[in-house]
């Protein structure tokens, strides 16, 4: 870890300016994953703002019928807040399928979106990766990928986006507000993380300086049906191989609407909106669900170790629909149920 | 056959001057303690090199066994990963603020007598997590309390003696349980 | 009136437990002594090649920076290989930290900064710039099939296989019912929770104090005072608790080395702690590949039994472990042919880890003896009790007892193994397969020398002490208990310490031994003391013990008493107040009994039942119940021992379902080296496991009759859960660990 500046914020601004008069300055919310990449020497800044006097930690609903998340609010008090426990369940459910205890307690909404991958060589300063030094090459390629991308991957990374919360933002739609030196500004969820291309060590579009100040949710909550299914090495405390974000809205057993979003297939979650179209008005059944799950993995495609995944995705798909199309659990039993 | 190529590696720039320490003070178990830190001493490190208590465990340094878990305002945390300039203002507990040897909390007595460990090092990260998810009132059955013990890793395997210790307090606590 | 003083055998909570409960309990890195430099070791990034040069100028200008080492500068130290070869050394040349510029595998230490802080050290060691001439590496022992070798040297302890008997490969191949197959899995690490770490306490004589993590302070004692040049005065070492070990401990670890060293150069204490990452860089459980041929006679006996394995060593040291001699004892089998080869590659020398060689033999055998029986038409545990060793085939000696059909009876019975239909997938919870498979083991039942030494003060309170460890096995509570019960005293009157170089010798803190060895020489010490009581309590005033001889008296509840007359008594304490001493001191050591020993084939043995759930569409298994029946001679504490083997169960569901430390060739480099991705067992993977101890007794191989708990119960389970996948499934996985993919 290489010396650095701290400095608390009290306000957005400050924040914001702060960050500006600085060259390498990061903000730090819980710090879960910043640290623990400072301390692998991935991460080197000179000065951290700290965000964790910001008046941002409320969770309240918008005069839109949606709910606001202050982007300082915790992943736990998200996850076990009424409102988002009763109208967005597959919100609590992905937050709870993530991590630790601990580490929710730790780690707030903002900061999770700007989680960095898992990936070996990515945390491994002794082995090339593009994403930690631009142009070194990548050693997932041709490496051990088992953890890795099967869609939306480059020639230059072959990463995943590791949360799970996200997941569940993106089939949610969920804006992002952000605050930066020309201002605020709000981006759709699918626009918020990108794919790698040739440029795999940004992995979001946030334009320089600009901090995520809340997470707008939709009225619309798929409280009746949804899943989060995480599919992982250990029961608990892993990150997914593969995760399933299902949200449907059913009237008998026909769809109306539907959300499918994927995690730990791509450099971020992966949605196909296509897909979706294609679901409504069909019955909720396994057969639409193997379509549906086949249709989304089209472009798929493994390095090796991982080849599995593909296949493993659809049946996660079809699983996951199923269990929203169901729902034979309550919410707040869901989430031990995102281990089948 | 063998082919050679030099390589420079820990190539990380001109090094820099240790960042300049400050007193933090730090409300660790209901004292305010006064510590010349600087800020990339982590709440963890501080704890244990800086403030002398060595109860709080480190087992990883990165989040990722739950040995260092102490609580912050109540709430269970990884001291880890967090820096203790962050920490300024903040009630923290740590397993010698919970009991003593001669007066043991509810939850260290269960552990002894569920023998809920053998080496002991992820003890004081595995009681302190078990305060905080009582604090939290979310884990009544088996399952959710395996689920939400689940990040606290113990190499020892004393997971069935984990469990049962923490059910036998939860279960005190409240008349609700269900199995 | 009931002998209260009877502890043995009884569940007694740990004597330590209020230590470590509360966060009182020391380990290696928390003796905070005074003015204390902390050192940062720095690891290679390539796998071989020579270290051009190390840049230390720039980092040595850091304020705080007080020394970097590496070869280029390391002190003059012990020139020969044995100065540098520990107790349980494997033949070959040892590795020498910062030695020479040779890179010899991946994460070597090359360096070691340190600095007044620990943030100013890992600092100065991130940016420490080292030029190396990379060479090419082998790290994959799958190209190096045919290039194994029979060890000529191994380790103490090791034994190469037995020659063949019979006609393996004739009556094989004449066999009404054959399998042939090949086993793999991967490495592993210890991953003990504690990271090696030495705080070593510089003292103004020029002496020094290790408070090291080791499984032996004789062990880490002599191998820096060789090293180093210091008397064994001058080095003491401490372990009072360890965080784990596993068998990571038994070989000093290179931070003692780098700790002392830097303690001795800057005349001033040093703590060294290794990282997670670092916790990757020394022994592993090996790569191993087997092959296993079995084929049966009509009435379901074994004709043949083949047994090979391959397994990965360093190229300076060769590392040996007995994988197979165990097939050829477990079973009756009078055609049998046994190999063992080695394998030379670019990475450290492997290190015995929690039964090492055993665990490994035992996953390829018993899946292969699961094969047999479904091949067979056999009921699994049926199949083995129709081939029950009654005696020892290899060594030609009979069991000093031996209750294993005992534990397959009573692990049935309590599992329920007769609803088993034998059909794979026709059992169903719901939409979950349900696998019922079983599985068994055997492992080495030992004494080794240990001494002891016992003082009792005035006050009536029992010390008793011997240089062992307890590395969360339970050593200080079931010495504790012993020490109570032989010389009649309240548990809490007793204290027992160990891990520090000061108190008298024992063995390392291995192989199961530990009870069996520490806890024969602490009855015999309480015994010394017991006679020396009696005589002094002989002397005393209408002494009613006046002509009784040692045997005639018993030491219970807190009193000598006669046997035959039990009110004839005398209060212990009195005794020692009547004579006007302060304390009496007994000291002594306890050996084996060879002669007896010599004679028999002396080992634990155990059966174990598990289920699995398969969600098959996912992939996804959960070991949803175990039972492990254990037959290991006398338990001396319930409690304690059933956690052991809890933990063996734990241990077992990961190497069957999740641990593999993965190498990536092209750079010779451990990748999952961190807890994120190096899978282990959390609370949620654990559900009903129950653990039954089988009544054995034993006078050959102690005194006590105790085999040791340490390893007997990790044998058999990640078969066990195997064999269950299978049973659920139709799927035989023959590399472990099965996770996802492999049943997709």
């Amino acid at each position: 870890m290489n010396p650095f500046t701290y400095s608390h914020a009290t306000a957005v601004d400050d924040a914001v300016r702060d960050k500006a008069s600085h060259h390498d300055a990061a903000y730090i919310g819980g710090g879960t994953n910043l640290l623990d990449l400072m301390k692998e020497n991935v991460e080197r800044p000179t000065h951290l703002i700290g965000l964790n006097r910001l008046p941002l930690t409320k969770i309240q609903n918008d005069p839109e019928g949606g709910l606001r998340l202050g982007a300082l609010a915790t992943n736990a008090d998200t996850a076990w807040h009424p409102e988002v426990e009763k109208r967005y369940p597959l919100l609590s459910q992905a937050i709870l399928a993530g991590a630790s205890p601990q580490l929710r307690n730790m780690a707030t909404n903002g900061g999770n979106l700007m989680q960095r991958t898992r990936c070996y060589y990515f945390y491994d300063t002794a082995t090339p990766c593009n994403k930690r030094e631009p142009g070194s090459g990548c050693s997932a390629i041709g490496g051990y990928n088992r953890i890795h991308a099967i869609l939306g991957t480059s020639q230059s990374c072959i990463a995943t986006h590791p949360s799970d919360m996200c997941i569940a933002l993106a089939a949610l739609e969920a804006v992002v507000r952000v605050s930066g030196p020309n201002g605020e500004r709000t981006i759709e969820f699918a626009d918020f993380h990108r794919l790698p291309g040739n440029a795999p060590h940004i992995d979001n579009t946030l334009r320089p300086g600009e901090l995520i100040t809340g997470l707008d949710l939709p009225a619309k909550g798929f409280e009746k049906n949804y899943s989060y299914l995480k599919l992982r090495d250990r029961t608990s405390y892993a990150f997914a191989l593969v995760s399933v974000a299902a949200a449907l809205e059913l009237e008998g057993n026909t769809i109306k609407d539907a959300r499918i979003a994927l995690g730990g297939v791509a450099h971020k979650p992966w949605r196909d909106t296509d897909v979706e179209d294609a679901l409504k008005g069909q019955p909720a059944t396994a057969d639409t669900f193997r379509k549906a799950a086949t249709q989304l993995l089209q472009g798929a495609r493994g390095f090796g170790s991982n080849d599995f995944k593909v296949e493993l995705a659809k049946r996660a798909i079809v699983r996951a629909l199923k269990q929203a199309t169901e729902m034979k659990q309550g919410p707040t039993e869901a989430f031990l149920n995102s281990n089948p | 056959m063998s082919t050679s190529s030099t390589t420079k590696r820990g190539v990380m720039g001109a090094p820099a001057a240790p960042p300049p320490t400050s007193t933090v003070t730090l409300n660790i178990n209901g004292v305010d303690t006064r510590l010349q830190l600087a800020p990339w001493t982590s709440l963890l490190d501080a704890l244990r090199e800086y403030a002398d208590l060595t109860g709080t465990k480190k087992g990883c340094d990165h989040g990722q066994c739950g040995a260092c878990t102490v609580l912050v305002n109540g709430k269970r945390v990884n001291s880890c990963l967090t820096l203790a300039v962050m920490q300024e203002g903040n009630e923290i507990t740590t397993i010698e603020g919970l009991g003593t040897q001669e007066k043991l909390h509810p939850l260290q007595q269960a552990f002894i007598d569920h023998d809920a460990f053998q080496c002991g090092y992820c003890t004081p990260g595995q009681i302190c997590s078990a305060v905080g998810l009582i604090n939290e009132g979310k884990a009544h059955t088996e399952d959710e309390i395996r689920e939400l013990m689940s990040g606290n890793l113990c190499r020892c395997g004393a997971y069935v003696g984990i469990l049962n210790a923490v059910k036998e307090v939860v279960d005190s606590r409240s008349n609700e349980v269900k199995r | 009136m009931s002998q209260y003083t009877n502890y043995i055998g009884k569940p007694t909570n740990r004597v330590d437990g209020p230590a470590k409960v509360t966060g009182a309990a020391k380990y290696a890195a928390e003796f905070n002594v005074p003015n204390l430099a902390y050192g940062v070791v720095v690891s290679s990034p390539i796998a071989k090649g020579k270290i051009i040069k190390v840049y230390s100028k720039p980092v040595l200008k850091i304020p705080g920076v007080l020394a970097v080492f590496s070869h280029e500068n390391v002190p003059n130290l012990a020139w020969f290989d044995r100065n540098y070869k520990d107790d349980v050394a494997p033949g070959g040349s040892p590795f020498r930290p910062l030695h020479d510029n040779e890179v010899k595998f991946s994460q070597q230490p090359i360096a070691l900064v340190v600095a007044d802080t620990f943030e100013v050290a890992r600092y100065a060691a991130s940016i420490l710039e080292i030029e190396y001439e990379e060479e090419d590496h082998e790290t994959d022992i799958e190209l190096k099939r045919t290039e194994g070798f029979m060890p000529g040297r191994g380790k103490s302890g090791w034994m190469p296989p037995p020659p063949p008997r019979g006609k393996p490969d004739k009556e094989w191949k004449k066999a009404a019912h054959r399998i042939e197959h090949e086993y793999i899995h991967g490495a592993q690490h210890h991953n003990p929770m504690e990271m090696f770490a030495t705080t070593t306490e510089y003292h103004p004589d020029g002496s020094i104090t290790a408070y090291d993590k080791t499984q032996g302070v004789y062990n880490a004692q002599q191998y820096i005072s060789k090293i180093f040049g210091l008397s064994k005065k001058q080095a003491r070492v401490v372990t009072e608790y360890m965080g784990g070990g596993f068998g990571s401990g038994l070989r000093p670890q290179y931070q003692l080395f780098m700790s002392v060293m830097a303690a001795l150069e800057l005349k001033r204490s040093v703590r060294v702690t290794l990282t997670r990452q670092q916790m990757f860089s020394f022994g592993h459980r090996p790569y191993t590949l087997q092959y296993v041929k079995l084929g049966t006679n009509p009435d379901g006996t074994l004709a043949a039994l083949q047994h090979h394995a391959l397994h990965e060593t360093s190229r300076f040291e060769e590392y040996t472990e007995n994988v197979v001699n165990w097939s050829g004892m477990l079973y009756q089998c009078d055609n049998v042919k046994l190999g063992y080869q080695l394998a030379e590659l670019d990475v450290y020398t492997p290190l015995d880890m929690r039964a090492p060689g055993a665990a490994t033999g035992s996953i390829a055998l018993e899946i292969a003896m699961d094969e047999m029986a479904f091949e067979a038409g056999l009921d699994p545990v049926d199949f083995r009790i129709r081939n029950y060793a009654e005696t020892d085939q290899n060594m030609k000696k009979p069991f000093s007892s031996k209750r294993l059909r005992d534990c397959y009876h009573q692990g049935a019975a309590k599992f329920g193994w007769e609803k088993r239909n034998p059909r794979p997938r026709s059992m169903r919870d719901g939409n979950m397969l349900v696998g019922w498979g079983m599985a068994g083991g055997v492992w080495d039942a030992t004494q080794k020398k240990s001494a002891a030494k016992a003082t009792l003060t005035a006050d009536g309170r029992l010390e008793v002490s011997s240089a062992t460890s307890d590395i969360g096995t339970g050593t200080y509570t079931i010495m504790t208990q012993i020490a109570a019960q032989y010389l009649g005293l309240p548990i809490e009157a007793v204290t027992f310490k160990l891990g520090d170089t000061d108190l008298p010798e024992a063995p390392l803190e291995g192989g199961s031994w530990t009870a069996a060895s520490v806890g024969t020489a602490v009855k015999n010490v309480c015994e010394e003391m017991g006679k020396k009581l009696l005589k002094q309590a002989q002397k005393m005033k209408g002494s009613p013990l006046k002509k009784a001889k040692f045997d005639d008296v018993e030491f219970v509840n807190g009193q000598i008493r006669l046997r035959l007359d039990p009110d004839q008594a005398v209060v212990i304490r009195d005794v020692l107040q009547a004579s006007g001493k302060e304390k009496l001191e007994a000291e002594t050591s306890a050996t084996p009994n060879m002669l007896k020993q010599m004679q028999h084939s002396m080992h634990s043995h155990n059966a174990v039942f598990a289920e699995v759930k398969v969600d098959e569409d996912l992939g996804t298994v959960h070991v949803t119940r175990v039972v492990n029946a254990v037959a290991a001679g006398r338990i001396l504490n319930l409690k304690t021992a059933r956690s052991q083997v809890l933990g063996s169960i734990v241990w077992g569901i990961s190497m069957a379902l999740m641990e593999e430390t993965i190498m990536d060739h092209k750079f010779g480099r451990y990748m999952n080296h961190n807890y994120a991705e190096y899978h282990i067992p959390v609370n949620a993977d654990v559900r009903d496991l129950q653990v039954l101890f089988v009544e054995e007794e034993d006078e050959v191989v102690n005194p006590l009759g105790v085999k040791g708990i340490g390893e007997i119960g990790l044998l058999g389970v990640a078969a066990a859960i195997a064999n269950a996948v299978f049973h659920a499934t139709g799927k035989r996985v023959r590399t472990l660990p099965v996770m996802i993919d492999k049943l997709l």
